[in-house]
């Protein structure tokens, strides 16, 4: 039976009818459009769909949409560049390469964005500790690291 | 690679939630933190006809201190206890195995309640809860009991809890001063499932030998399993390093039987797990000499 849940997405708020089986990121790619949330292998391992729910970085494949009832949940579409094109951790991707195919990489931008917050200085170490629970197959993560590592010097800069 | 249909529930207390597990029996599903349970909905391997979702219950999500114990609410997420001071200072050995537990966006919603309820045997809390002689607070809609760490875990995937029982909170006795505690796993990978770790917890007597030993391993077995022989080698021995290379040893080979698979067969298994009892309790055993020492 349907369940009618209200939700905030990147500040906005939707409201739907939805069945109780429906992934969290099902409800995000097919119900509200934001096909930036990427679903990889739905079921927790590759980290492609990471999003963050009132803050924290989670799997949305291992959440379903009734549970998101009265949260906020943030997904790679609702990442502020304020007067810039793109967040300061976008950028440090940008400038450092740090994508080739770019699938993994919204679920890589939403699990830094609560990691640098809490970590604005992180080590190598502890940069490569956070990185392993999203997979990406193609770049052998040292460009990623080189873009974490930019991206924390980024957010230090940035204004305001 | 969609969940099948259920019915879904989301109480906002333990008697209603209590009252929904009675009426469903064996065909109703707690869900917890979801990090095991969603994955195999997703696969289809488990199709329950309801869930009942804990998420909504506040008084089940605490952390504290009680008569030197840490109580811990079966739904305090994972992520909480590893950032808790209060863990860290009266059970340290909780504290230093959360990291191993999967990621830490898997621990941002994994529960405690759920891992031990859930009793893999590759699990990490699990194999702590016995280390640590934890207490399991069970309730159904009738009756309410506590059973210990050792008599909850029965075997693979299983509990001594009934259909209509539910876990709803954790006490872990503080470890004690004078004590020392070591966690290590080997996995293929970084968060993924573990091929075998051991815990060790260790008190030292007056003069330096060892008073009393807890290993127990995940991994190599259906549940987790406690290593008694090696344990009954060590009591009364100063922890020497051939003293602990022999109970490693005999760990290894008397204490456990592991099966393989993919990822270890069991004589890998087998290696891991007295290399492992090796290092867990000469770490252990240099932490209680330490604290003696203060």
């Amino acid at each position: 039976m349907e369940q009618t849940i209200s939700v905030s997405v990147n500040g906005r708020p939707y409201e739907r009818s939805v069945e109780p089986r429906l992934l969290l990121s099902d409800f995000l790619r097919h119900d509200i459009g934001l096909s930036g949330t990427h679903v990889g292998c739905e079921h927790g391992v590759c980290g492609a769909c990471t999003v963050l729910v009132d803050s924290a970085a989670v799997r949305s494949c291992l959440m379903f949409a009734v549970q998101a009832n009265g949260r906020e949940v943030t997904t790679v579409e609702g990442l502020d560049g304020g007067q810039e094109d793109l967040h300061p951790i976008q950028h440090g991707f940008w400038e450092k390469h740090g994508l080739q195919c770019g699938f993994c990489t919204p679920g890589i931008l939403m699990t830094l964005v609560p990691f640098l917050e809490e970590n604005p200085d992180p080590s190598e170490a502890e940069i490569r500790e956070i990185l392993s629970g999203n997979i990406c197959r193609c770049t052998g993560y040292q460009k990623i690291v080189e873009a974490v590592q930019l991206s924390a010097i980024l957010l230090q800069e940035k204004p305001g | 690679m969609k969940p099948a249909a259920f019915d879904y529930h989301a109480p906002r207390t333990v008697e209603e939630a209590l009252a929904l597990l009675w009426n469903y029996g064996e065909d109703g599903k707690i869900l917890a933190g979801g990090q095991s349970l969603v994955p195999t909905m997703n696969f289809r391997l488990t199709q329950p006809t309801a869930l009942i979702d804990l998420n909504g219950i506040e008084g089940l999500f605490f952390l504290r201190e009680d008569d030197d114990e840490l109580r811990c609410g079966a739904m305090t997420r994972q992520r909480e206890v590893e950032r808790s001071a209060l863990v860290k200072r009266i059970v340290p050995l909780l504290h230093e195995t959360m990291p191993h537990i999967a990621h830490a966006q898997i621990r941002n919603r994994g529960t405690i309640g759920g891992s031990l309820a859930h009793a893999d045997p590759t699990a990490e809390l699990p194999a702590l809860a016995i280390a640590l002689d934890a207490s399991m607070y069970v309730r159904s809609f009738t009756e309410a009991r506590w059973i210990s760490a050792r008599d909850y875990y029965v075997g693979l995937f299983t509990t001594s809890m009934q259909p209509d029982e539910m876990l709803l909170e954790v006490a872990f006795p503080g470890l004690p001063a004078g004590s020392g505690w070591a966690f290590e796993e080997v996995a293929r990978q970084k968060g993924n499932y573990a091929m075998c770790g051991a815990a060790a917890v260790v008190d030292l007597a007056e003069g330096g030998s060892v008073g009393n030993v807890t290993l127990v391993f995940l991994g190599v077995g259906e549940a987790p399993v406690e290593a008694e022989q090696a344990a009954s080698l060590l009591v009364g021995e100063k922890p020497t390093a051939a003293a602990i290379r022999a109970a490693s040893d005999a760990a290894a080979k008397l204490d456990i039987d592991p099966v393989g698979d993919i990822h270890a067969g069991p004589a890998f298994r087998r290696h891991l797990a007295g290399v492992l009892a090796e290092r867990v309790l000469t770490k252990a055993c240099e932490r209680a000499a330490g604290h003696e020492r203060q």
